[in-house]
């Protein structure tokens, strides 16, 4: 799962809000952006809606990277929902750097509906940092390790 | 002449005894004498005779507001989950509460768990509670067999030795870095009010770890919690963790595995601590009481310490605030983010009368 090669491509899953973000992903299909095909998308109703459960099961399930992204603070669909969410996901990603994540396996981003070409350029971005950093082993559950073991015992 | 904390046992159950021959309260919570040194037993007294067994002294770790709830529905008139609230008022219960134990249930009456009218608070101000642990470890190999207790110091005893140590040198290290010792309810004195106390770095545990390099923070965070049998006694004695079904006992999805693997273990603590965030009064009750010393007050206190940084907040110092997590400012800081922008607005003090850092206390966040 972890063996690296030279043409190792991260997986990076990233949580998008329905109304931004996600739209935004779609504006930079249509209008023939490139970006990395790393990401793995997961449609969320708001970037509130994103909690650490997830964003943490997902590392635990061997993301190399996990990017959120939802709309401008000010243009929630739901009025809100950013601005809480950005307070938990400041604590959350000090937290994470506290006990040695590395610093870019998590990412946010704000990225409206209208900014496709934003949209590229923060994937670029999350996908350059998740390879330069390899694929993830912190946080990340060894199922075939376990198992190898169990059948060793 | 008798010590500080004879003088606040005697008071303890003086005023208990007053308030339940009043009938003022249904039940006190406070502490009985434990069976072994240096232990003390919680305890829900609801007859005046039975206030005697109360008392107070220096090992008195374990967080009373983590009783309050289910003591005060043990005191209501028993009812079905669909019946209507009783008419008048419900029985009130007194509990003792130190500084960080008032202010856990200032934040259990913000989560609308504990009906403040309801609550009578005898407030202690803390000197420091002791750790058995440190004390043991200066007695490493030998067996104790008492522990009598001065104001300044403690006198540990065996079969064959009896030594006198200094107390301050064995309180735990919450404690030791505690600004608020003395409780923001009270309804009721016990002894006397304890000042404010500056240490001058309270989070100077929390910014050791946070000095060293990414990869040794891992290898910190790794090594910690490798013991961790989880057993959840950590959860179990915070006065925050009433949830009915915790996240590690979800099954789908599973969150968190079962297993001592350590990842899950890992996972557990992380979403334990973050779980506490903003809400968190440094209590130390959880490092107390885990079986195999593991230091995870570490990550609540991070998060203290971010909190307080970021959105200044402390939890349970404004009871009239929302919790930190419940609120927002539109100029919260946001350098996390991949592709910061400048905030909406200017970068005024925060809304909501928010207090700032304590000062000299912190550095900028990150
Ligand atoms: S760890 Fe979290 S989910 Fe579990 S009881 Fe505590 S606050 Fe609730
Ligand atoms: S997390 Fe620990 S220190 Fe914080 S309130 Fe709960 S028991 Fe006390
Ligand atoms: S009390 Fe200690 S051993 Fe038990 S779950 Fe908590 S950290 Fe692990």
């Amino acid at each position: 799962m972890t063996e690296q090669s030279t043409n190792w491509e991260p997986k990076i899953i990233a949580f998008l809000c329905n109304w931004c973000s996600y739209a935004g992903a779609d504006l930079a299909g249509v209008s023939r952006f490139q970006y990395p095909s790393n990401i793995r998308i997961v449609r969320v109703p708001c970037s509130g809606r994103v909690s650490e459960n997830m964003i943490l099961s997902a590392l635990k399930s061997g993301a190399d990277g996990i990017l959120v992204s939802g709309c401008h603070p000010g243009d929630c669909h739901y009025i809100s929902g950013n601005y809480f969410a950005r307070r938990r996901f400041a604590l959350l990603s000090n937290l994470l750097d506290f006990i040695g994540v590395e610093p870019g396996r998590v990412n946010f981003s704000w990225v409206s509906a209208s900014e496709g070409e934003q949209f590229a350029e923060v994937v670029q971005g999350v996908t350059e940092k998740v390879k330069a950093l390899g694929s993830a082993s912190r946080l990340v559950k060894k199922i075939d390790a376990l198992e190898t073991e169990l059948q060793v015992a | 002449m008798p010590t500080i904390n004879e003088i606040v046992s005697e008071e303890i159950r003086a005023q208990a005894r007053k308030l339940l021959e009043e009938g003022t309260v249904a039940a006190v919570i406070g502490y009985a004498a434990g069976t072994l040194p240096m232990t003390v037993r919680p305890l829900v007294v609801r007859s005046p005779e039975d206030c005697s067994k109360l008392i107070w002294n220096t090992f008195c770790v374990l967080n009373l507001a983590n009783y309050l709830p289910a003591t005060l529905k043990s005191v209501e008139p028993p009812r079905g989950p669909r019946d209507p609230k009783p008419e008048g008022p419900l029985p009130k219960v007194a509990i003792c509460a130190t500084g960080c134990w008032s202010r856990n249930i200032v934040v259990q009456t913000q989560e609308h768990q504990v009906d403040r009218d309801r609550v009578v608070v005898m407030g202690v101000g803390s000197r420091g509670m002791v750790s058995r642990r440190k004390v043991e470890a200066i007695f490493s190999g030998k067996e104790i067999l008492k522990v009598e207790e001065g104001d300044h110091e403690l006198i540990v005893q065996g079969a064959d030795f009896s030594e006198t140590i200094n107390r301050w040198s064995v309180v735990r290290d919450n404690c030791q870095t505690c600004t608020h010792p003395d409780p923001v309810l009270v309804d009721v004195r016990i002894g006397e009010p304890v000042s404010e106390r500056k240490p001058p770095n309270p989070f100077i545990q929390v910014e050791k770890i946070e000095q060293k390099t990414v990869d040794a923070r891992w290898a910190w965070f790794t090594e910690e919690f490798s013991t961790c049998i989880r057993c959840y006694a950590c959860r179990n004695a915070c006065p925050l963790c009433y949830c009915p079904t915790c996240f590690v006992d979800d099954a789908k999805p599973q969150w968190v595995g079962k297993s001592l693997d350590a990842v899950d273990t890992g996972l557990f603590h992380v979403l334990r601590a973050y779980h506490c965030a903003g809400r968190c009064t440094d209590c130390g009750t959880c490092e107390t009481v885990c079986p195999m010393g593991i230091n995870m007050r570490m990550l609540t206190k991070k998060l203290n310490k971010d909190v307080l940084n970021l959105y200044g907040i402390e939890a349970g110092m404004q009871p009239d605030a929302p919790l930190p997590l419940t609120t927002y400012a539109m100029d919260d800081p946001q350098k996390f983010m991949a592709n910061e922008v400048a905030p909406v607005p200017s970068m005024a003090p925060a809304t909501l009368g928010h207090r700032g850092p304590v000062p000299g206390s912190v550095k900028e966040g990150k």
